[in-house]
């Protein structure tokens, strides 16, 4: 089960996402959205006695998979931070883990007016790399947020989502002249994006 | 020292006890919001102003004879504030301004406590405003950092604060306006009308002709979709992507002057924003082009693959719906193609305004040998950070030339290759010919680097085994800028190497005894490079191991290898000396494509700094170069 809850964006109501519900990235007053931004944070693993750095530490990574016509054809993630078209940033791989209070400690930023024609859908998947499922992970969340004014569109919260080590966040795709967005919050299982493709291609 | 911040710029802070003092030539109302991590303002006690001069960790000077003043103390700020925004605002009495544009341009600094500078920011550009976000100070993992902003609002201070979540911000403003009416103004005193604002080389870039101002007339730093101008399509956050991503971008509204300006770029000095701006717009190139291209390889993949599937099928064979089948692939081949190459265009149309704004701000180290910048040359007091090594282009755009940049002092050697067989252009001149211009090329380079060393700071020395480069050498022999005659013979290069080993080995050992003043008084210490022609025409074993030595060892201790040669003439030498040629930088004296960039791997088309048909410059700067060494040699 995915918890979706509502964001609570300065600027009004975050949108209350339910899956696979779409909604169209417009903001208020006209404009299609011209960057997002997928946020993922999680509390870094409490240090534990003596011995503090053999805690086990928990790895969640962010990757953004680019589809032209359902074929896969970049992917940003911690090894290859930045689409050769400059257009998907990762602002870099966080091996363990932040405070848990609601900021980014990983993120991958879409300047969506500059993804190359031919792509027309990114989706953005989580994985466990340590291999913790959501269960044990505390204070996760995954959030959409409009780069452009720093609103927060949609959140999930992940942990309590079961035993599973991955997840297709959502995906962002073209309608006519501008970018839509669904949630999609389908639980999966792989440590990198690789092991979910499968999974990714049933939502394209 | 302070740093000129340019507009969007932002820099570390290293104290958390700090000074922000406005220069302006009006009376300012001076505020200061807080904002919380998402950059909104809790309430109207999160404003500091006039009227409520102190919140813990900022409070605004009541003296401020000489300008407003904040005394801001980081460390005492609550947890929740993660944004501290210096914020300016006319007055609105009659007989006032009105508009920052009927001002001098306010400048803010931020100093430590005790007034060194770290960082100063002057708010040029202001036109209708009234109200204007100068500075903010932003939390960003757990150190503060600030930011230039320079985001004007023609509606003033209420606009200005509704758009930080304010509530009532109209009232809120009025307020202010009203306490800070009944304090008398003068507390809040101008300086002197013609207070002199800050020439940092900030400004000095923006001035070049056609510098700010130069593709879109002036630029319009009014608030996007707000009255007094009409709305537009706001620009895109990442026209200019840092080179590394940068997840310190504040929420808020902000947007990019529309004209591009030199030295936009993060930097401590002009030559290093630059340097930045230039690599900026290689990556960005590189990356327009790599989209433009996967865009267009999508698409002819996508037409074979229908077209197979059209001829696979028996009924479409032939007859109508086979032609329509086949029309209606290219159609959609053909619409995805002109998509791509409108966005290329409009990308590639960016980077030549800016290319058109920066080329005329370069200084003689990354400029062009036709720039009007070498007529002013004078001998520099200090080694620049690097050094123009010629023009990269790729074929979508042959005309949009970047400058080929690389970090002195020169980490591997150069070679530039006299090879007839090693290019396409190459191939069409005639082989003496070549290596001609091969050696005008590395003489070009040799007068370069020359150049952009101070007096006494850089050495060069020549093997020409047979002479054959007498002609092309003629501009250093003439200006006597040699540090001794071509090495000629089997013994001239005996002698050049055994000096240059002499010097490594030296250098090396005083390094590694951490005893540099025990060297002997002859040796010189400036950078050396050796120029090697004719390679390896008058080189025994011996002389050819002394030389891999040097390209190994040397540039770690400043000596360094310009290999002028025909990697074919050294075959005999077999896969030996294949780790030389590796380890130098290879460029030609004709165009061509064989340098790749590090984002995507495009092959780029090198092209060699050439000095223009009939012209002196080269000759002249090595007159100047040669005249402002006679003192250190004396």
């Amino acid at each position: 089960m995915v918890d979706v809850s509502k964001g609570g964006a300065p600027g009004g109501p975050g949108v209350n996402l339910t899956k696979g519900q779409a909604i169209s990235l417009e903001k208020k007053g006209g404009g299609s959205l011209t960057a997002v931004r997928m946020g993922l944070g999680w509390r870094a693993a409490p240090r534990r006695g003596l011995f503090g750095s053999r805690t086990r530490e928990i790895d969640l990574d962010a990757s953004a998979v680019l589809f032209a016509d359902k074929q896969p054809v970049d992917v940003v993630f911690f090894r290859h931070l930045v689409s050769d078209d400059g257009s998907v940033r990762h602002t870099g791989d966080n091996l363990v883990g932040g405070a848990g209070q609601g900021g980014d400690d990983e993120a991958v930023l879409v300047d969506l007016e500059r993804v190359p024609v031919h792509i027309d859908q990114i989706v953005f998947t989580v994985n466990s790399f340590t291999g913790q499922t959501f269960q044990e992970v505390q204070n996760a969340f995954c959030r959409i947020v409009d780069e452009t004014n720093g609103q927060e569109l949609a959140r999930y919260t992940l942990d309590g989502g079961g035993h599973y080590t991955a997840q297709i966040m959502a995906k962002v795709h073209r309608v006519s002249g501008g970018w839509q967005m669904t949630a999609l919050g389908n639980p999966a299982n792989g440590r990198t994006f690789q092991d979910l493709m499968p999974s990714i291609l049933p939502h394209l | 020292m302070t740093a000129e911040l340019v507009r969007g710029q932002n820099h570390p802070l290293p104290g958390t006890r700090l000074e922000i003092r406005v220069t302006a030539g009006a009376p300012l109302v001076p505020c200061v919001s807080l904002g919380d991590a998402r950059g909104a303002v809790q309430g109207t006690e999160w404003i500091v102003h006039p009227g409520a001069p102190a919140l813990p960790g900022v409070e605004v000077s009541r003296q401020a004879a000489v300008g407003p003043r904040f005394h801001v103390d980081l460390e005492a700020l609550p947890e929740r504030v993660h944004l501290l925004r210096v914020l300016l605002a006319l007055p609105e009495e009659a007989g006032g301004p009105g508009r920052f544009g009927a001002t001098a341009a306010p400048s803010v600094a931020v100093t430590h406590a005790d007034g060194a500078g770290i960082a100063a920011f002057t708010l040029t550009g202001l036109d209708t405003e009234s109200a204007v976000i100068a500075l903010e100070l932003y939390r960003r993992h757990g150190a503060w950092k600030v930011r230039a902003v320079g985001q004007g609002y023609a509606g003033g201070l209420a606009e200005l604060l509704a758009d930080q979540g304010v509530s009532r911000a109209s009232a809120v403003a009025a307020d202010i306006r009203a306490t800070v009416a009944r304090r008398v103004t003068g507390t809040v005193r101008p300086p002197q009308p013609d207070a002199p604002v800050p020439a940092g080389p900030a400004r000095a870039g923006s001035g070049v002709p056609g510098g700010a101002a130069g593709a879109g007339g002036t630029i319009d730093y009014t608030h996007p979709g707000r009255g007094t101008s009409p709305p537009r399509a706001p620009a895109s956050p990442s026209v200019r992507p840092p080179g590394t991503p940068s997840p310190a971008a504040p929420p808020g509204p902000r947007r990019r002057p529309e004209g591009p300006v030199a030295g936009d770029a993060a930097g401590w000095s002009m030559d290093e924003r630059l340097y930045n701006q230039v690599w900026g717009m290689f990556e960005d190139l590189a990356r327009s082009v790599a989209a433009y291209r996967s865009a267009v390889g999508f698409a002819e993949s996508r037409m074979d693959r229908e077209l197979d599937r059209v001829l696979s099928d028996p009924r479409h064979r032939t007859g109508p719906a086979g032609g329509a089948a086949r029309e209606a692939a290219r159609a959609e081949h053909d619409q995805l193609v002109a998509r791509a190459r409108e966005v290329l265009d409009r990308d590639l149309a960016q980077l030549v305004a800016e290319s058109e704004v920066v080329e005329p701000a370069l200084p003689p180290a990354y400029a062009r040998w036709d720039s009007p910048v070498w007529h002013a040359y004078r001998v520099p007091t200090e080694t620049p950070m690097a050094l123009r090594l010629g023009d990269v282009h790729l074929p979508e755009r042959p005309g949009l030339r970047i400058p080929m940049l690389v970090r002195l002092p020169l980490e591997r050697g150069l070679w530039v290759d006299s090879g007839r067989t090693a290019s396409e252009a190459g191939a069409a001149v005639d082989g003496d010919q070549l290596r001609l211009m091969a050696m005008e090329t590395a003489v070009g380079v040799a007068g370069r680097l020359l150049a952009v060393h101070p007096p006494g700071g850089f050495g060069v020395h020549v093997i020409d085994p047979v002479g054959t480069a007498a002609g092309p050498l003629a501009p250093l022999t003439g200006a006597g800028v040699l540090a001794g005659p071509p090495g000629a013979g089997a013994g001239g290069v005996a002698a050049v190497l055994a000096g240059l080993t002499r010097r490594v080995d030296l250098v090396q050992m005083a390094i590694r005894g951490g005893a540099a003043e025990s060297l002997p008084p002859d040796l010189d210490t400036a950078e050396q490079l050796l120029i090697v022609n004719d390679f390896p025409h008058g080189f025994d074993d011996r002389a050819v191991t002394q030389l891999r030595y040097l390209a190994d060892e040397g540039p770690a201790v400043g000596v360094h290898l310009l290999m002028v040669a025909d990697r074919a003439d050294a075959r005999a030498y077999g896969p030996v000396l294949d780790p030389l040629w590796r380890a130098l930088l290879r460029i030609t004296p004709v165009p061509d494509d064989h340098l790749a960039d590090p984002w995507v791997g495009h092959a780029w088309t090198y092209e060699p700094p050439a000095v223009p048909n009939g012209s002196r410059v080269l000759l002249d700067v090595l007159g100047h170069v040669a005249s402002a060494r006679q003192p250190w040699r004396l």
